[in-house]
């Protein structure tokens, strides 16, 4: 009687345990849906998210997003031109090209690349990347084409690491066909295989794109953060998530509500993009 | 060989060069430019503006792991038992839990700051602390843990269950006999990740813990870690020497959380071809 009793006991605790996350996420939504929302209220919808002029010190202040939301967006893409098809060759080579003995150690080599803080990385853009692209181009060097570099770099292991698994999980035989009809080695890979881990790949991007919005303080450390439309890639940009952290420390009243409301805003396009990753994962496996 | 294969085979093994070149030359850096930094200072015991020793950080970093894990861990392992062992496949719930996990780690670290910095240290009124922190991190690392919890547990072969059923032991039993013994080499690979994780956070940390380079007296005042002792050097810009001798000392315990990470995963693999 007592061991039944013990087993309904703990059945109980592990059920209350696994609602943990449900609840979380509910906290989470409850939390930021509901401090960000009346800032954007006060605000207008309109001016908030297309206003190009993020002034909060004027008298009036003035709170658009715009130039932020356009930041975020530009340093994402760039991320992806540069990280998407380095990370796609890079896991071709992994999975079809390297030999076990090599893979032995390269595998836990991107592990180890994404287990780098992101501080170490912005610290390296800061002391590397920026003085190096001033030199070459000029400028200040903190810029849209610095934060999309080391975004690019930060997003590799992401991209590498499912993209990897999309292109094993091909079944040889397509490998095989092609190579019967006398395709190449390479050829086989690319027109055969690669087309087949479409989903996967694409998937990998998705959640390249994610982590490169999401991302914070490496690219506060090279983007330059002036809040102003950004006009050409060797100009600053501030990114959404560059907008939070630089204010909040300080932000009081509607302030506070604003930068709360970017987190919102922010918070969106995550959704947005994790509803995107879901759906092509559910394709895939 | 025709051209384009030439040009396939090329770029291929360029970008892979490329990739492991990079992290080569980061590492690298870092630990070049650091090494000739790290002086005993700056382990002293009390941080001060003329020595700005990363020993409190260390301290806090401990500190936030530990808690961040005593939080993490059961509820993490538990909901991965009760996913595998109790749920049944295709519940409405089960999709539902799968689904916030899986939301959960896809939110940045940032709005993980803004929700401890709305939930945490204003609402429940617990200030910047390292339990606002700790908090924070618990569910930021949950979905890790979950995750490595469900594999591991999947892994386990049904066949030890059914003896253990059979010799009369109940399912409590068994979970905790023998399942989850099996199973521990798997989970710890994951609890690594999260240390990982933790050790590396810092936009989270910033508005729940706090940067006070102090050593906590308890849970309700606020420190900072590693790696935001790490930001705060960096973005003053007046101690790069410092910024770059706790870059190396961040670098290598995150090395060394990785090495001892592959090293479990090797003798997993090992130990699964013996069973």
């Amino acid at each position: 009687m007592k061991r039944k009793f013990l087993d309904k006991f703990m059945e109980i605790i592990f059920f209350i345990s696994a609602c943990v996350s449900i609840i979380s996420v509910i906290l989470i939504c409850y939390f930021m849906f509901a401090n960000g929302i009346p800032g954007i209220k006060k605000i207008g919808v309109f001016n908030f998210l297309f206003g190009l002029d993020w002034s909060p010190s004027n008298i009036p202040p003035s709170f658009g997003i715009f130039p932020m939301i356009v930041g975020s967006i530009y340093v994402t893409f760039g991320a992806i031109i540069i990280g998407v098809p380095i990370g796609v060759l890079t896991a071709i080579y992994l999975a079809k090209f390297c030999s076990p003995r090599l893979y032995k150690y390269l595998k836990p080599a991107v592990n180890l690349m994404a287990g780098i803080p992101s501080i170490i990385y912005g610290f390296f853009g800061l002391v590397v990347l920026v003085p190096l692209i001033r030199n070459i181009f000029g400028g200040t060097g903190s810029s849209i084409l610095t934060a999309s570099i080391l975004l690019g770099i930060m997003i590799l292991p992401t991209i590498i690491g499912l993209s990897e698994s999309a292109i094993r999980a091909v079944p040889n035989s397509y490998y095989e066909g092609a190579v019967a009809l006398g395709a190449t080695h390479e050829y086989s890979i690319v027109f055969a295989m690669l087309p087949a881990a479409k989903s996967g790949i694409l998937s990998s991007i998705v959640l390249g794109i994610g982590r490169a919005i999401g991302e914070t303080m490496a690219v506060i450390m090279v983007a330059g953060n002036q809040a102003r439309m950004p006009n050409g890639i060797l100009k600053g940009v501030r990114t959404l998530t560059a907008n939070i952290v630089i204010e909040m420390g300080y932000a009081a009243d509607l302030h506070r509500e604003a930068l709360i409301a970017t987190g919102v805003v922010l918070f969106v396009f995550i959704l947005i993009i994790n509803g995107l990753f879901s759906i092509l994962k559910r394709k895939v496996f | 060989m025709t051209k384009l294969s030439k040009l396939i085979k090329t770029l291929v093994m360029l970008s892979a060069f490329l990739t492991f070149s990079i992290l080569f030359i980061i590492i690298g850096y870092i630990l070049m430019k650091g090494i000739p930094h790290i002086k005993p200072s700056l382990f002293a015991l009390e941080y001060t503006t003329e020595n700005v020793s990363l020993f409190p950080a260390i301290i806090t970093t401990l500190i936030m792991t530990f808690l961040s894990l005593l939080i993490s861990c059961p509820i993490g392992i538990f909901t991965g038992i009760f996913l595998i062992e109790y749920a049944r496949k295709g519940n409405k719930l089960v999709e539902t839990i799968r689904l916030t996990t899986e939301t959960l780690s896809g939110i940045p670290s940032i709005v993980y700051g803004l929700f401890g910095l709305l939930f945490f240290v204003t609402s429940l009124g617990m200030g910047f602390s390292i339990l606002s922190g700790a908090l924070t991190l618990s569910i930021m690392i949950l979905p890790l843990i979950i995750r490595a919890t469900e594999e591991a547990l999947l892994a386990v072969p049904n066949n030890l269950r059914e003896a253990s059923f059979a010799l009369g032991a109940g399912k409590l039993r068994t979970i905790f006999k023998i399942v989850l013994p099996t199973a521990i080499p798997g989970i710890f690979s994951g609890i690594i990740l999260a240390i990982g994780r933790i050790v590396g956070e810092t936009a989270a940390l910033v508005y729940t813990a706090g940067t006070v380079p102090q050593i906590p007296k308890n849970l309700f005042s606020s420190s900072r870690t590693l790696a935001i002792h790490m930001y705060s050097l960096s973005s003053e810009g007046l101690y790069t020497n410092e910024a770059y001798g706790t870059a190396v000392v961040l670098l290598l315990v995150v090395i060394g959380i990785n090495g001892l990470s592959s090293l479990i995963a090797k003798k997993l693999r090992k130990g699964e071809l013996n069973g």
